[in-house]
């Protein structure tokens, strides 16, 4: 009894110290927590850093291993000759340069993003220790991408010798299957060859162009004004604008492609024949603030969710006079955008809104084809409305089925999307654009097509598209 | 051949911390159940069994012979120790030396693969504190007059510090050492003291604004110096001794708000604060700058993952200044993120053991030194951890007794040995109760007698 009385009075009296060590042994715990979470969440990014060089000593003891295709093609792998010297191959060459990238003069492509997984090794632990005992390297593992041959394939030989680039995506899951920059170089050769690619600044072969061109977006901007316009006035139904060919602000004369005049049109005929004059008459109606908040929305002047990608620019105000956003409306002006930025706001709306984080790594598996990891699509980000979503695929609609894009009717499957011919000279020269996807009842594949000074988007880049779609549900 | 055996250590090694890690907890909470000599045996063996591998492996990776002479060298000032406290020190607490010995293996075996040259210089500093520190339990006993010192211990540290501002010359942006000598680790100790000296014997509002106005003063000199984890450590102390002597959460809470008041200034104030912060929030943007060093910690230990690169298998030496503010990483990268954990959790219960022998303490002079050494530890292996994992700003400041320094081995040998002093009281302060206990029961016993006989 007595001593119960005695430790009572001894534990009030050191209540404080009995906090104070609650106290410490709460942030102690904090810190611990953090330092799991580091390790089992955080560090990857961490660790495929480019600026990470702990890899590179893995070399050392890892034979760097294979990146294949999503059917299975070898698209990169290490032969170690007799001498124990190692070789990188290529076996598709140029077909997918920029997309696999490098391994030597720095790191590009899937090979710098994949270069951890590459080099380290899950073969089975006994054949490890038995490698290590003979002195002989372990195998890295193998990393499966999204990509698929049998369409880069097609995609590489549809754009032939011209300059411009391709990138497809599932917008259901983020997976790119395509993606593809021209000029190109050799990975193969890329030694020898080295010198001239760096001293060409003529062709930028070097560039990935999908990721990171920047090129002004011509009318597949439109699609941003539509949803601007939608989100101003509520509903697309009830406009109508009489295009007279030519529409003027201050000194400047805009006019619809080749003089057309369109007459009479709804937002959906105004859309699907690209009237520059309806466009650039609705810009000034919403004016350049309202134009920079939808399209910061939709990730302009904003950091992509891919890569190294390229940050696209758009530079309206509220200030900016009248006819820059004429121009800007209609995707001329200052606006510059890639061609995965553009493939990605199509896939938000074939996505009923949510833009899936793009991947090239699917799956990394042991040498032996052990699982190791399995990529799971996330959402990225909500970029609009599920109703906004869908009345940009009816616009995109209305394009294949009477306006520009209407060769991509009667092939045998349905199609959607927008071309554009974005003007980069004082003589009208132009790129070619094209913006879309196959399947409008549930969208499969989201393409973007850009071909330099290819004309209008009918002409080049929907033909591209077209050869894609087909191999897609016909090869 | 070779790398199948560091392969293996690494899991060897591991295997022997969370083991330590487990007697750690295992005996803070049957501290007074008997006896544990066996229970420490096993760790002293633990520690051997660790260091052996541990070295072994550097010594096959790096075939340097300097590696098994250092080997030879720790191992005799590790037993030299552990006999010296035997003989004279029968009643120190064996758990805080045992302790003591892995976080200084721990900081042996990772400055050895660093550089062997360092963990010789290391060792010598480490040595020499441990001879000093052997008189101290002594003088602790002895000097009763230490608890009336308040105003040297406050003179000592101001004049000190304003030295160090005044005359040191500049390194890694801060302004530390006079003659190689880091005067703000020995007045982390005069600073606890002066707090535990005027609080013990007045806990009044008055007395409460005047250690503010001390503390303060530290404080201040070590921002203005750039000492900004020293800075925090006291600032620590300070926060923690008012208000267990003052028993007054009021204060805990006055002083947190004045404590991210005064940080929000000094955020805006001084270029050097605000560039901690930035490289916190977002170290991969300023890369090639203030953020280089926290991205290199943060490669290192998220390559080394959990179970670690295995030793001398990593690149630790690309970190800046590795051997001191960032020894952790180097740990987390080769001997893995567990093994950092695990730790964490070792220094955790070193902080428990000091708090509990402050508890039993019932001299309020010593019960609010132990307390505030205490603090000051934990708080520092707090900040150096977290600063190195991103979790909270880097502070620069060392991890005790595992980082490389020769002012902070010996500023922390001191401070455990004055620790072990108090603790060697409060078994005199025990031992002192029973007997007087006993007395006591005896004369009941006889007055009982005495009693019974006038009745019959």
């Amino acid at each position: 009894m007595r001593e119960g009385r005695g430790t009572e009075r001894r534990r009030s009296r050191n209540r404080e110290y009995t906090l104070v060590s609650v106290f410490f042994v709460v942030i102690f715990l904090c810190l611990i927590s953090y330092v799991i979470y580091f390790n089992a969440v955080k560090s990857e990014t961490f660790i495929n850093s480019p600026y990470n060089t702990r890899q590179d000593t893995f070399s050392d003891r890892v034979v760097r291993g294979q990146i294949l295709s999503g059917e299975g093609e070898v698209l990169a792998r290490t032969n170690v000759y007799e001498d124990g010297s190692e070789e990188r191959v290529y076996p598709y060459g140029r077909v997918f340069s920029h997309v696999i990238g490098f391994d030597s003069h720095g790191k590009s492509g899937l090979e710098s993003e994949a270069n951890f997984q590459l080099l380290t090794s899950h073969e089975f632990f006994l054949n490890q220790m038995k490698n290590e005992l003979r002195n002989r390297k372990n195998m890295g593992d193998t990393v499966i991408s999204t990509l698929s041959a049998k369409l880069q394939n097609r995609a590489y030989n549809a754009l032939g010798d011209r300059k411009g680039a391709v990138i497809a995506i599932e917008p259901s899951t983020g997976k790119i299957l395509v993606e593809l920059s021209k000029p190109d170089f050799d990975p193969n050769t890329l030694n020898q060859d080295w010198d001239s690619l760096v001293s060409d600044e003529t062709n930028s072969s070097l560039l990935n162009r999908a990721t990171n061109g920047q090129y002004p977006p011509g009318s597949t901007f439109k699609l941003v004004t539509a949803l601007d316009y939608f989100r101003t006035k509520g509903s697309f139904s009830g406009y109508t604008y009489l295009c007279q060919g030519s529409i003027s602000a201050g000194d400047l004369t805009l006019s619809c492609y080749n003089g057309t005049v369109h007459g009479e049109e709804d937002f959906y005929s105004a859309f699907a024949s690209s009237c520059n004059c309806a466009f650039a008459d609705i810009g000034v109606d919403l004016g350049g603030a309202s134009l920079r908040k939808t399209s910061e929305d939709l990730l302009f002047n904003q950091s992509l969710p891919l890569e190294e990608a390229a940050r696209s620019t758009f530079s309206l105000d509220r200030k900016s006079s009248d006819s820059l956003v004429m121009q800007t409306a209609i995707g001329q002006g200052k606006t510059l955008v890639s061609p995965a930025h553009m493939a990605m706001l199509v896939c938000a709306a074939a996505n009923g809104g949510d833009l899936m984080k793009p991947y090239l790594i699917d799956q990394v598996v042991s040498s032996t084809g052990e699982k190791v990891s399995t990529a799971r699509p996330t959402v990225y980000k909500k970029l609009m409305s599920l109703n906004e979503a869908n009345l940009l695929c009816k616009l995109m609609e209305a394009v294949v089925n009477y306006g520009t894009a209407t060769a991509l009717n009667g092939r045998g499957y349905t199609a959607a999307g927008k071309t554009g011919s974005a003007e980069f000279d004082e003589n009208g020269s132009s790129h070619s654009w094209f913006v879309g996807y196959c399947n409008t009842d549930q969208p499969e594949l989201v393409v973007a097509v850009i071909v330099e000074n290819g004309g209008t988007g009918s002409e080049a880049a929907v033909p591209v598209a077209a050869e894609i779609f087909d191999s897609y549900y016909f090869d | 051949m070779i790398n199948v055996i560091v392969e293996l250590s690494k899991y060897v090694i591991l295997t022997l911390m969370i083991i330590y890690t487990f007697y750690c907890f295992y005996m803070v909470r049957r501290q007074r159940a008997g006896s544990q000599s066996e229970s420490l045996n096993k760790q002293l063996m633990l520690i051997f069994l660790m260091d052996f591998v541990a070295f072994g492996v550097i010594f096959l990776k790096t075939m340097d012979p300097r590696v098994i002479v250092f080997f030879g060298e720790m191992m005799a000032f590790f037993a030299a120790i552990q006999v010296l406290y035997r003989i004279f020190y029968k009643k120190a607490s064996m758990l805080l030396l045992n302790n003591m010995c892995m976080l200084l293996s721990v900081g042996f075996i990772m400055l050895c693969r660093l550089k062997v040259s360092t963990a010789s210089r290391q060792l010598l500093f480490v040595a020499g504190a441990s001879a000093l520190a052997l008189a101290v339990p002594v003088m602790i006993r002895k000097m009763k007059f230490l608890r009336r010192l308040t105003w040297l211990y406050a003179g000592v540290g101001v004049v000190l510090l304003a030295a160090v501002f005044v005359l040191a010359r500049t390194s890694y942006g801060a302004k530390l050492s006079l003659f190689g000598v880091q005067p703000s680790e020995a007045i982390k100790i005069t600073f606890v003291f002066f707090m535990a000296a005027l609080l013990s014997r007045d806990n009044s509002f008055r007395s409460i604004v005047t250690a503010t106005a001390v503390a303060g003063l530290h404080v201040g000199i070590l921002v203005l110096s750039r000492d900004l984890g020293s800075a925090v450590v006291f600032f620590a102390a300070y926060l923690v001794m008012v208000y267990v002597a003052s028993k007054n959460a009021w204060y805990l809470l006055l002083g947190l708000g004045g404590g991210s008041a005064a940080s929000v200034a000094a955020y805006h104030l001084f270029g050097h604060v605000r560039q901690r912060v930035t490289a916190w929030r977002d170290p991969m943007a300023v890369y090639q700058n203030e953020g280089y060093q926290i991205v290199q910690s943060l490669f290192a230990i998220g390559t080394g993952g959990w179970f670690g690169m295995g030793l001398c298998q990593g690149s630790p030496q690309i970190i800046p200044v590795v051997e001191n503010d960032f020894i952790f990483s180097a740990i987390c990268e080769e001997m893995g993120g567990i093994f950092g954990i695990c730790l964490i959790l070792v220094c955790m219960s070193f902080f428990l053991m000091i708090v509990n022998i402050a508890i039993q303490i019932k001299n309020p002079f010593y019960k609010l030194t132990a307390l505030g050494l205490g603090t000051e530890y934990a708080f520092q292996v707090f900040l150096t951890i977290g600063g190195a994992t991103k979790f909270i700003p880097m502070t620069g400041i060392t991890l005790p007794l595992v980082s490389y320094g020769g002012s902070s081995a010996v500023s922390t040998i001191l401070m455990l040995s004055i620790i072990q002093g108090l603790y060697i009281l409060r078994e005199d302060e025990d031992e002192e109760f029973e007997r007087r206990r006993k007395a006591l029961a005896q004369r009941a016993r006889e007055r009982a007698r005495f009693e019974r006989g006038e009745r019959y």
